[in-house]
């Protein structure tokens, strides 16, 4: 399969953008961290689709600068 | 500081010396722009209207300075609305830039759809709003404004107000039949009655300064996320009229706000933005922290709150002012029937319902912006960085961008002034919406649909080649001659020897309306959409018209 979307996809940003926030409300930065995690790992599993998450993850990478020494 | 706002003076009235108790239709408090726009709707409908202000010369700085496109089509409405766009700037195009990346992340055209009369914002100084009102208003003999005269008591009842008044040369007292409350964020009216503004105020501080120099740069707005000018925090710079540009800094809780308005303290800022080179001067400068706050209730009994003294929202987004006029075009033609007797005080309640729904779509949205703007945590701050970091690969990530949603009329999809649509539609205008713009004739002339509505109530209807059939031309005659404040407006090729008609020569105006011959619209006096239909059927308008005056 694979061919991740790449053009707008939402109805609406902000209402999306709100529930993550909210999804932090109260936390530490650890547990924000982990609650992250969590949620991509829900949403992996929801799109059941390992190239749509390898071009995703490959995006992300690319756009990431890092400054650790390999 | 180059500006000195206008000053007049004092008012005196007769009853100070007399004792006697002064009488009006309609008492506005507040001479800013929302008490302004609305004593001239009420009194361009024929109504003895009077304003206090308190104070006696203009806002003293550019203050309010974006003006969207539709309340600057109820400032049209009222007569002043080409006067702003002549003296203002015109924009349409925002980018947002971040650190130090010369390239934005993201831009905006904020009026995609062209061929309408007025552009998506102007900046223009809240003074010369009230300027081009005050002239209005001036034309008119039922309307006086007095300056320099409080309201120190208050009294409401479900028939009128009373009020005792000071001035420089002692007390008088005043009745009303209706008191509109366009006093601001921290409206008397609204203490002297006891009522709640509940909401939040934001932990942060943003320096405004206004200045003047002579550069070219684009008619843009530019929004920045941590620049290397204002480390961590955001600016934003867009241009108003005379040379001046509004510089908004973030400057964050814990400052001395007595030492960070001086000009000295000031200019390191603007130069580290702009250059050392850049030679400007100071037309305004000020700090301000901001709530996000509403009224339970619009109206009580017979006192009605308009602009901030009713809603505050944070300023990203321009939804203060935007929103205020708003309030004075949906409340004016309310207040108008009632005091003709036209309708009763279920569609002052509808003022309510309206509007406490847009004041809390508005806070909503100012209050997102906030969030994007100034994150609250450090989660916050990664989500948010994330975001601009990678919205400029990937376009769709672009929409989570959020430097303000500008202000955009917020429709009532669900009043209880409209009638739902009763068959599928394939676009158009919902009810409960306020009418898209598009070039018409009229006559052998160019003019804008915009200009053809408001007011009264008025029925567009779509005709084909033949013009309207002798039995719906019956009806319809019978409808205006029974309807009070209506009227009929044909679109088509054919000329009418009873009704007006427009001409759509571009076709755009039927597209828009997502109208085929026989596609009836009712417009309220606001230009909202109340009803539709895709044939005419008199019976059907005349319901609609019961619904929209709130009379079932």
């Amino acid at each position: 399969m694979g061919s991740l979307t790449v053009c707008e996809n939402l109805e609406n940003y902000d209402d999306v953008y709100q529930v993550i926030i909210d999804m932090h409300r109260g936390m530490t930065d650890e547990e924000s961290e982990k609650a992250n995690a969590k949620l991509i790992l829900l949403l992996a599993n929801h799109i059941g689709d390992l190239e749509v998450i390898r071009e995703a993850a490959a995006i992300v990478r690319s756009n990431t600068p890092s400054t650790k020494a390999e | 500081m180059p500006y000195v706002p206008p000053s007049f003076k004092p008012c005196v009235p007769a009853a100070v010396s007399s004792g006697d108790v002064e009488q009006t239709t309609i008492l506005v408090i507040g001479a800013g722009p929302i008490g302004l726009a609305t004593a001239l709707d009420l009194g361009l409908r024929g109504h003895k209207v009077l304003v206090l202000d308190r104070d006696t010369q203009l806002s003293d700085g550019s203050r309010a300075i974006c003006y969207a496109k539709r309340p600057l089509e109820i400032m049209d409405r009222l007569g002043f609305g080409e006067a702003m766009v002549e003296k203002g700037v015109s924009w349409n195009v925002g980018r947002v830039f971040f650190k130090d990346d010369p390239d934005p992340v993201y831009s905006f055209d904020l009026l995609p759809l062209k061929d309408q009369k007025f552009p998506g914002m102007i900046n223009i100084q809240q003074y010369y709003n009230e300027e081009f009102n005050i002239a209005e208003l001036e034309k008119l003999d039922n309307v006086e404004i007095r300056w320099g005269n409080e309201v120190s008591s208050l009294e409401n009842s479900k028939d009128g107000v009373l009020v005792t008044v000071g001035t420089e040369m002692g007390p008088y007292k005043l009745k009303a039949d209706w008191l509109v409350a366009c006093d601001g964020a921290h409206s008397p009216t609204r203490k002297m009655l006891g009522m709640d503004f509940e909401g939040q105020t934001f932990k942060d501080n943003f320096l405004i300064a206004d200045v003047k120099f002579k550069a070219e740069r684009p008619l843009e707005r530019h929004f920045w996320f941590d620049p290397p000018f204002n480390p961590g925090q955001s600016v934003l710079l867009h241009k108003q009229p005379d040379d001046v540009w509004r510089i908004d800094f973030q400057v964050g809780w814990d400052i001395d706000r007595e030492e960070i308005v001086k000009p000295e303290n000031v200019t390191p800022r603007i130069k580290a933005m702009l250059g050392d080179d850049v030679e400007f001067e100071y037309e305004w400068i000020s700090i301000y922290t901001f709530n996000c706050r509403q009224v339970k209730q619009m109206v009580k009994d017979r006192v009605i709150f308009a602009g901030d003294s009713a809603h505050l929202v944070s300023p990203f987004g321009a939804r203060g002012a935007n929103t205020g006029f708003q309030d004075a075009d949906n409340l004016a033609w309310k207040l108008d029937l009632v005091l003709r007797g036209q309708a009763d005080d279920a569609l002052i309640a509808s003022y309510d319902e309206e509007r406490s729904l847009a004041a809390e779509i508005n806070i909503l949205n100012s209050t997102r912006s906030t969030d994007f703007i100034t994150p609250k945590s450090h989660v916050s701050t990664v989500f948010r960085d994330a975001v601009l970091e990678l919205a400029k690969d990937q376009p769709c990530i672009r929409s989570f961008v959020n430097s303000g949603r500008l202000s955009m009329p917020v429709p009532y999809p669900y009043s209880s002034l409209n009638t739902p649509d009763g068959e599928e539609w394939n676009g158009g205008v919902e009810p409960g919406t306020n009418s898209i713009d598009a070039p018409v004739t009229v006559g052998d002339k160019s003019a804008w649909f915009i200009n053809q509505i408001g007011w009264e109530f008025k029925l567009v209807t779509f005709v084909g080649e033949g013009g309207l059939a002798d039995d719906e031309r019956a009806a319809l005659k019978k409808l205006v001659e029974g309807t009070a404040p209506f009227s009929v407006l044909l679109v088509g090729p054919t000329e009418d020897a009873d009704f007006d008609v427009l001409g759509d020569p571009t076709g755009l105006l039927a597209e828009r309306l997502a109208a085929e011959a026989a596609t009836t619209y009712l417009f309220r006096p606001d230009q909202y959409v109340a009803a539709r239909w895709g044939a005419l059927d008199t019976s059907k308008v005349a319901a609609a018209m019961r619904k929209a005056l709130a009379g079932e």
